[in-house]
C-alpha cells in the first residue's frame, strides 16, 4: 500500500512492508504549520492500520523543529501504549540531539486536575461559605473603618488630607458635568412625562410641585449615587485592587502602615463630603430641565418658583442629603473593601471591580428602601 | 530561513526619547544568523528600550529596525505579522497571563496561528514546559507558582513556536544560579540544534561569559554604544574605564 500527503512542505508516504512492518516516510519541513492538518489524518491512518512495527524514515527530512519532534514523540507514545513497536531511522544528527533534548517519558498522558465535576450541592454549599465570608469580610471592615474614623476624630492629623483632597477632585469635582448633565436631562424628561398625565386633569400647574419633590427627596441623591457607583466606587476597587496585585497593600503592612487609614479613609471622607453636594447640583440641574419645560406649557418661571417654594421644604432637601451622605458611605466603603480583597492576577482586579459595582448598586437600593420607611415612621 | 553567518537582525541609526529625554543615540548594529547576542549596561542605559525597539513595541525617533530586511518599525498589517512571527520574546516578569494555567499560556500561540489538534497542541506546549523544567506544574496558575518559574514560562511560550529569534529580557535576573545555568545550558542547545538567534538583554556576568558570542555595551551617560565584541575580548582588551569597571565588578563612581 502506498499513500501520499502533502500539506504545506510537509510530506508523508506509507509504505507497507512484509510481514507487519509499516515504513512512515517523512519529508520536507516540520514544523508547528506544515503539521497542523498532517496530524490527524496521520494517525487515523496509523489507526486503520494497526501495524505491529512502525518505522518513520526521516531521511529526507529538511527541517525538525520542536512541533517535529513532538510528531515522533507521540508516534512513539501511541505505539507503545498498544504494545507495538516504534523505531526512528534516518534523522540528521542535530535533530536526533533535539529528540534527546526532548524524552517521552514525562510528557505524555496528564490530566487537567482543575476540570474536576461538580454536583449541585457542592455548588450551593461552595456559594453559601462564599456567601458567609464575604458578609463576615464586610463586618470587620466596617469595624476597623469605624475605629479608624474614631481615631481620627480624636486626632485629626492622622487624616492624610493631601490626599484626601485628591479623591474630592477626582470623584467630586471631575463628576459634576456628567452629574449635571443627566440632572438636567433627567429633570426635561419627567417634567414632559408628568405633564402628558397631568393634563387630562387640568393640573399642569403642579408638574412643578412633582418635579421639585422628587429631585430633592429621591431621584437627585439616588442618580447621583449610580452615577458615582460606575465611575468612583469601580476606580476605588480597581485602584486598590491593582495596588494588591502589585504587593503595594503588604508593603504598607509591612512597613506598620494601616492600609485602611493611609487609602479606604481618605477615600471614604472624601465621598461622604462629594455625594451630597453633588446631588444637590443633580436637583439644580434637574429644576432648570423642568423649568424649561414648563414654560413651554405656557406658564412664567415665577409660577415655577413659587410652586417649588410652596411644595417642598428644608426637610425634604436635607432628607435627600442625608441620605446622599449615606450613599457616598457606601460607595467608598464597599469600593475599598473589594479592593483590598483583591486576590492575584489581572482579572482577579476585574473581578473585584465589577463586584464592588453590582454589590454598592445594590446596598444603594436597599439603603433607599429603608430611609423611605424610616422617613414615612419619623412623618418626614 | 538565512544560513549560518548571514545578517539576521540590523539596527540602524536609532535614537530613541521619552518627551524631550534622549534614552538612545544614534545606534546602530547587527546580529548575525544563529549567533547568541548581548546587549550589556548598567541600570537605567536604555538595554530594555533598545529591546523594545528592536520588537516594534516601540517607534524610535530617527532610524530603523530591520528584520530580515524588513523594516519592523515601518510594517504594518500582513507584513508586520508576518515579522513578528519571526520571533518570540520573553519579558522581564514573564508577563503570563493570570487566568490562564501555564500550559494555557505557553500553548495560546499555538491556538492562535497553527491547525494542530488540540492533543497535538497539549504535548508541544508540554514538551516546551518540561524543557525548562515546569512539566509538574503546567497545571498551575502563573500566582501559584514563584517568580523564577513565570520566567521560565515566559520563555517556554517565547519559543513554543520555534521562532528564527528569541528576545530574552534578562533571562536569569531572580533566577537561583543553578537554574540559571541550566538556562544557560539550554539556550546553547537551541542555539546549536535549532540555529536560533539569541538577542538577550543581560547583566549576569557568569551568563554572558558563557553563552555570548557577540555583545555591544550601551552607556547611560553618552546613550550610545561605547563596546563591540565577544565578551572575553572585551573584559581583556577594552580600554574604556566603564567597560573595564563593568567586567571587573567595580564600583560606580557616578
Amino acid at each position: 500500500m502506498s499513500a501520499l500527503a502533502t500539506v504545506q512542505g510537509a510530506h508523508y508516504t506509507f509504505v507497507r512492508r512484509p510481514p507487519e512492518t509499516l515504513a512512515l516516510m517523512l519529508s520536507g519541513r516540520l514544523d508547528a504549520d506544515s503539521l497542523g492538518s498532517l496530524w490527524s489524518s496521520l494517525f487515523r491512518q496509523i489507526d486503520s492500520e494497526g501495524p505491529a512495527h512502525l518505522v518513520v524514515d526521516a531521511a529526507q527530512v529538511d527541517y525538525c523543529d520542536g512541533s517535529g519532534i513532538g510528531l515522533v514523540l507521540e508516534l512513539a507514545r501511541h505505539q507503545k501504549s498498544m504494545g507495538r513497536s516504534f523505531k526512528i531511522e534516518g534523522l540528521r544528527e542535530e535533530y536526533l540531539n533535539l529528540l534527546k533534548l526532548y524524552t517521552v517519558s514525562e510528557v505524555a498522558g496528564t490530566v487537567r486536575a482543575s476540570l474536576k465535576p461538580t454536583n449541585t450541592f457542592e455548588e450551593i454549599g461552595r456559594s453559601t461559605l462564599v456567601l458567609w465570608r464575604g458578609t463576615r469580610g464586610v463586618l470587620s471592615f466596617v469595624g476597623e473603618l469605624c475605629a479608624t474614623l474614631a481615631r481620627i476624630i480624636l486626632n485629626p492629623r492622622l487624616l492624610r488630607w493631601q490626599d484626601t483632597l485628591v479623591v474630592v477632585e477626582k470623584a467630586g469635582v471631575n463628576s459634576f458635568p456628567i452629574i449635571a448633565l443627566v440632572g438636567f436631562l433627567i429633570g426635561l424628561i419627567m417634567s414632559f412625562q408628568s405633564a402628558i398625565a397631568m393634563r387630562m386633569f387640568g393640573a399642569e400647574i403642579f408638574v412643578a410641585n412633582f418635579i421639585g419633590i422628587s429631585l430633592f427627596r429621591e431621584l437627585g441623591p439616588l442618580m447621583t449615587a449610580i452615577i458615582l457607583a460606575g465611575r468612583s466606587g469601580a476606580a476605588f476597587a480597581a485602584e486598590i485592587g491593582t495596588m494588591k496585585v502589585n504587593e503595594e497593600i503588604d508593603a504598607l503592612n509591612t512597613m506598620g502602615i494601616d492600609p485602611v487609614r493611609f487609602l479606604a479613609v481618605t477615600r471614604v471622607i472624601a465621598s461622604v463630603v462629594v455625594t451630597p453636594l453633588l446631588a444637590i447640583f443633580a436637583s439644580l440641574f434637574g429644576l432648570i430641565g423642568g423649568a424649561i419645560v414648563y414654560s413651554s406649557l405656557g406658564f412664567p418661571l415665577i409660577t415655577f418658583v413659587r410652586q417649588i417654594q410652596f411644595a417642598t421644604t428644608y426637610v425634604d432637601l436635607m432628607g435627600g442629603l442625608v441620605k446622599a451622605a449615606a450613599f457616598g458611605l457606601i460607595i467608598a466603603g464597599l469600593g475599598c473593601r473589594h479592593g483590598l480583597m483583591t486576590k492575584s492576577g489581572a482579572s482577579a482586579v476585574g473581578d473585584s471591580t465589577t463586584q464592588a459595582v453590582v454589590n454598592i448598586l445594590i446596598l444603594i437600593v436597599v439603603a433607599d428602601g429603608v430611609f423611605s420607611v424610616l422617613y414615612y415612621n419619623l412623618g418626614i | 530561513m538565512g544560513g549560518q553567518g548571514q545578517e539576521l537582525i540590523r539596527v540602524e541609526g536609532l535614537t530613541s526619547a521619552f518627551g524631550q529625554e534622549t534614552v538612545l543615540e544614534d545606534i546602530s548594529f547587527n546580529v548575525m544568523h544563529g549567533e547568541v547576542f548581548v546587549i550589556l549596561g548598567g541600570s537605567g542605559s536604555g538595554k530594555s528600550t533598545l529591546l523594545k525597539h528592536m520588537i516594534g513595541l516601540l517607534k524610535p525617533q530617527k532610524g530603523r529596525v530591520l528584520i530580515n530586511g524588513e523594516d519592523i518599525v515601518a510594517a504594518s498589517g500582513e507584513s508586520r505579522q508576518r515579522i513578528l512571527r519571526k520571533f518570540g520574546v520573553m519579558y522581564q516578569s514573564g508577563a503570563l497571563f493570570g487566568s490562564m494555567t501555564l500550559l494555557e499560556n505557553v500553548r495560546l500561540p499555538l491556538e492562535e496561528f497553527t491547525q494542530l489538534p488540540a492533543e497535538a497542541m497539549d504535548l508541544i506546549a508540554l514538551m516546551k514546559l518540561k524543557l525548562v523544567g515546569l512539566a509538574p506544574f503546567a497545571h498551575h496558575l502563573p500566582a501559584e507558582t514563584s517568580g523564577g518559574m513565570q520566567k521560565r514560562a515566559g520563555i517556554a511560550r517565547a519559543m513554543v513556536l520555534d521562532p528564527e529569534i528569541l528576545f530574552l529580557d534578562e533571562p536569569s535576573a531572580g533566577l537561583d544560579p543553578g537554574t540559571s545555568a541550566d538556562l544557560d545550558e539550554l539556550i546553547l542547545k537551541l542555539a546549536q540544534t535549532l540555529k536560533i538567534t539569541f538577542v538577550i538583554v543581560s547583566h549576569e556576568l557568569a551568563s554572558i561569559f558563557k553563552v555570548a558570542d557577540r555583545a555591544v555595551m550601551l552607556d547611560k551617560r553618552s546613550k550610545t554604544i561605547i563596546a563591540e565584541g565577544r565578551p572575553a575580548e572585551l573584559r581583556a582588551a577594552s580600554t574604556h574605564p566603564l567597560v573595564r569597571q563593568f567586567f571587573n565588578r567595580e564600583p560606580s563612581r557616578t
